[in-house]
């Protein structure tokens, strides 16, 4: 039977890659409806909260210091450090806070 | 040219993140008997953390590819959506085949760090991201696969919480611009955790809970603070 795992991968890969290509490559025209502008908008903001909290408290193995990473990240983030220093500010505070 | 030299910049992070994860991801691989090449093969074809984790307990299960299929479908549909709104922020002349190239890259971080470019999204940006980003996913399952135990645990766990930085660095900055992004992104927490922490609530799959949420806090935000003008 181990011979399917090829098939699992292609089946997940057709899968996955249709979702992703379906709607960016068929709506091709900007979209005028205000509601569903707004909609699109709102979207991104919405699922990025949605996977991080409270997921992000078991992140690192740890609660205390993933809160710890977290309150990092909250902080570096409000004061607008580019993507690369909130990540690694956020490992930094918590790998600290795990050899406590 | 400098739109591909943004991408890999922003890209680092995503990169090394899903360094972190994909290792997991690899050990992981490895204890359901998988070998180094299948798993790269994976992660290179598929580029998703959550379909991926998903798949193993099927491929360990030996369930069908129908069920197989179904699972990709529910978990990752949330690219759909994320798709759409990715559509509105490419130039309407921009060919097909750069529209079929992107949507290889939609993934939760690409999509999240591509979406907030302020202005039109140029293909060379995603594929800067891509060039960075595809190659750290790949080589932490083969790393993850081939030897679980490279690094130490307090390392990876501790690398672990990087992709979750990366979404708050994405929407705390405008969440401060505008409070209708706040409020939507508070409402998504609370009811994400009450999707976590609640019996029953908490049995439905982890994707399918970003799409409900995100269908309905996105959904009433539009209604109650409507944009102004395309931006």
């Amino acid at each position: 039977m181990r011979g399917n795992i090829y098939l699992y991968i292609i089946v997940m890969a057709l899968v996955t890659y249709a979702v992703r290509a379906l709607p960016l490559t068929l709506i091709r025209k900007r979209i005028t409806s205000r509601y569903i502008q707004s909609f699109l908008y709102y979207v991104p903001y919405a699922t990025l909260a949605a996977m991080t909290f409270p997921a992000i408290l078991y992140s690192t193995g740890s609660m205390a210091s993933a809160a710890a990473g977290f309150a990092a990240a909250l902080l570096l983030a409000y004061k607008n450090k580019s993507l690369i220093v909130v990540a690694f500010g956020a490992c930094a505070v918590s790998f600290l806070f795990s050899l406590i | 040219m400098n739109e591909w030299k943004k991408g890999v910049r922003d890209g680092l992070p995503i990169c090394f993140g899903y360094f972190a994860v994909s290792f997991a991801f690899g050990i992981q691989a490895g204890d359901v008997g998988m070998t180094p090449f299948q798993a790269v093969l994976m992660s290179v074809t598929n580029l998703t953390s959550a379909g991926q984790l998903a798949s193993l307990g099927t491929i360990a299960a030996q369930a069908s590819y129908l069920e197989m299929a179904f699972l990709q479908f529910v978990i990752n549909m949330r690219y759909f959506l994320m798709s759409c709104a990715l559509s509105q922020k490419i130039k309407p002349d921009v060919r097909p085949v750069h529209r079929f190239v992107m949507a290889y890259g939609v993934t939760d971080e690409i999509f999240g760090v591509s979406v907030v470019q302020p202005g039109d999204l140029s293909p060379w940006y995603s594929y800067g991201l891509m060039s960075v980003a595809v190659p750290g996913w790949a080589l932490g399952t083969l790393v993850g696969v081939v030897s679980g135990n490279v690094l130490p645990s307090v390392v990876i766990n501790a690398l672990g919480i990087a992709i979750y930085g990366m979404f708050i660095a994405v929407v705390l900055p405008a969440a401060k611009k505008d409070r209708a992004v706040l409020i939507v992104a508070a409402a998504a927490m609370v009811l994400s955790s009450i999707f976590y922490y609640a019996p029953v609530l908490n049995r439905i799959s982890s994707g399918m809970q970003v799409i409900i949420i995100t269908l309905a806090v996105a959904a009433a935000a539009a209604w109650l603070f409507p944009r102004k003008e395309e931006d």
